[in-house]
């Protein structure tokens, strides 16, 4: 080692942190395919594309005029509706059907969510509004960006809202009961069909944040979310996919991980970062299934 | 008596298709055979996965990366090192030295990515449903990562250019033609051996596995073995399939099977018709045909973005999978139930 070694801590420091910027963003759209999993048992292929559709109405909000922050909170609410309606119109009719049915209408969402973006909006590239400066600070002699921390607190309190949301009030308690057991809950008076769809409004609006918080940095574009997509099935995946806490801390730790690999490996580099995170996704599903947070599922014979 | 009816309507159905596919070159132009040829290529990738996620119940969203790895092992033993050179590569050292006739790469092709199937099946194995969809989601969506990094072997992201291809053994017929009956006879022998398959006694374990593991293994069959068998099998059929295709545009580069691809597979299957080899050609159809007439419809004069095609694509999945959950095979087949109970009664 030539370098200082307070050089290479600050450099390591930097990657930590920006690296913690990406994580808070694969944790967002995580914890909207964890929620959507609790309680149907089903992973949402069209998550990212939901996510991009809803990004791409912020953009054309804010193209007439409108100031960032009231646009995004008209966004998520926007989202939100999106995806109540999604699940009372199409996944309601096959709620009792096989798994694969409902995993391929998911993909068919994906298809023609990716199509209408493309066919509304153009397949070009967009430049998408940061609220953030672009300008870094410099704690203990590491600089970190404005937008990174900036990224990092929005996404994060978005979930700590939905934790309190869920934690202190009677709807909360009501949709955590409709995950738990359904049937029981049905009979406790709760009315199962709308819980889950409120779960699929939370979990638009969050892959909302998702979206809005990943388009300056990724660029806007209609296919912008599938990588971030496959990086959230990872995070999911090795947090447990159906532990909330678990795909925060996986979306968080899978963010640091691979921006370390990605700038300390050199066969990684920036081209393999991807196939990293499916190796992970691979390990994790091959040596413990469950994740770090998930429960462990016994089959009934 | 319904009982030989049913089989002898399937069996004039089945030789008026081939007929049809015959014939047809002698009334379409080249650029149709083209569109044709692409059928059949399409009907190869989608037999394979129609066993897999038909007739086994696995999903797969990443057959676009196996059609790559199969376009990849013939471009690569067609050019051979010297082709590499000539084109200004640097080929790895496993590379052949000397290039092979187009015809002949696309069994080895199968061969090579029905192994690496078979070994991707391993994993597979402990994966439910849900997360083997995603798995396979993952290696379509870094396959081009992979290939683009892996120059010495796939040319990087300028891709492998190939000789034109031609007719060989000095028949008389253009390209076109012989590139559309190259593929419509692998198709044909590749048919008749997913019917063998599937209507034997590994079809049989295929179907029990999707129908109730547990049961399946109460009776003495062993998921391991004919899950990883339908992988292996499925992704040698994407194979030779990526290998026609690659002969066909004679180029291939990283994105030449893009996710997009994967993921059209899968729902051309379905619309199709899950667990039926009648389906397989609707799907193919409509996996060459949906796009382009979406973006502009015959009659209509209408012209579309490039875009209606996945939005029209999509719309019919969510319509086949709320309305008519066994495809088009099913349709097909309550429509034309009146007619052999007809033929039964008669005979």
């Amino acid at each position: 080692m030539a370098l200082p070694l307070a050089v290479v801590w600050s450099q390591v420091a930097q990657q930590v942190t920006s690296g913690l910027a990406a994580g808070a963003i694969y944790a967002s759209l995580a914890l909207a395919l964890v929620l959507i999993y609790q309680t149907t048992n089903v992973v949402n292929f069209a998550q990212g594309e939901m996510a991009t559709f809803t990004t791409y109405i912020a953009w054309t909000i804010m193209n007439h005029g409108v100031a960032y922050w009231p646009a995004f909170v008209l966004t998520l609410l926007i989202a939100f509706g999106g995806g109540v309606t999604v699940e009372r119109v199409l996944i309601r009719p096959v709620e009792h059907r096989p798994e694969l049915v409902i995993v391929i209408l998911t993909i068919g969402m994906l298809i023609a969510i990716n199509g209408l973006t493309g066919w509304i909006w153009g397949p070009e590239v967009k430049a998408f509004d940061s609220p953030f400066p672009n300008r870094s600070v410099i704690v203990g002699g590491v600089a970190i960006s404005i937008q990174d921390i900036g990224t990092f607190c929005v996404c994060l309190g978005t979930v700590v809202v939905l934790w309190l949301f869920f934690r202190f009030t009677t709807l909360g308690l009501a949709m955590r009961s409709v995950a738990f057991n359904p049937d029981a809950s049905r009979l406790m008076g709760v009315r199962v069909g709308w819980m889950l769809a409120l779960g699929w409004g939370f979990a638009a609006a969050l892959g909302a944040v998702a979206g809005m918080m990943a388009a300056p940095t990724v660029f806007l574009d209609p296919d912008m979310m599938l990588v971030i997509l496959i990086y959230a099935f990872a995070a999911a995946v090795l947090g447990g996919i159906d532990s909330p806490v678990g795909a925060v801390v996986g979306g968080l730790l899978l963010g640091v991980v691979i921006n370390l690999l990605g700038s300390y490996v050199d066969f990684v580099g920036q081209e393999l970062r991807l196939p990293t995170a499916l190796a992970v996704l691979l390990l994790v599903l091959v040596i413990r299934p469950r994740g770090l947070f998930g429960r462990v599922v016994v089959r009934r014979v | 008596m319904r009982r030989w009816a049913s089989p002898v309507l399937q069996g004039l159905v089945l030789a008026a298709a081939v007929v049809l596919i015959v014939l047809l070159p002698r009334f379409t132009s080249e650029f149709r055979l083209g569109q044709f040829t692409y059928v059949g290529i399409y009907f190869i990738a989608l037999l394979g996965l129609n066993i897999l996620t038909g007739y086994n119940g696995q999903i797969s969203l990443g057959h676009a990366a196996f059609m790559a790895i199969g376009g990849y092992t013939a471009a690569i033993l067609i050019l051979g090192q010297k082709g590499f050179e000539l084109a200004g590569h640097d080929p790895a050292q496993v590379i052949p030295e000397h290039g092979m006739r187009a015809l002949f790469t696309i069994p080895i092709a199968g061969l090579v990515t029905g192994v690496i199937g078979y070994l991707f099946g391993l994993p597979a194995l402990r994966l439910a449903a849900v997360s083997l969809a995603l798995a396979t989601l993952a290696v379509a969506v870094s396959f081009p990562a992979l290939a683009k990094r892996f120059e010495h072997l796939t040319g990087g992201g300028g891709g492998l250019s190939l000789p034109l291809p031609h007719a060989p053994f000095g028949w008389d017929i253009s390209t076109p033609h012989w590139l559309y009956y190259e593929a419509w006879v692998t198709a044909a022998i590749l048919f008749v051996v997913a019917w063998l398959l599937v209507r034997g006694r590994v079809g049989r374990a295929w179907r029990a596995i999707r129908d109730g593991e547990i049961a399946a293994v109460s009776s003495g069959v062993s998921p391991a073995v004919y899950k990883t068998l339908a992988f292996g099998i499925s992704a040698a059929y994407a194979g030779v399939a990526g290998a026609l295709f690659a002969i066909q545009v004679s180029y291939i580069n990283p994105d030449t099977f893009p996710v997009t691809l994967s993921i059209l597979l899968l729902a051309s299957v379905v619309i199709g018709g899950l667990s039926s080899l009648s389906g397989v050609i609707v799907g193919a159809l409509v996996l060459e045909f949906l796009p382009i007439y979406a973006q502009a419809p015959p009659v209509l004069h209408l012209n579309f973005a490039k875009q209606a095609g996945p939005v029209v694509f999509g719309f019919v999945l969510m319509v086949i999978v709320l309305l008519v959950p066994g495809g088009m095979a099913s349709l097909i087949r309550r429509i034309t139930r009146p007619l052999t109970a007809a033929l039964a009664r008669k005979a």
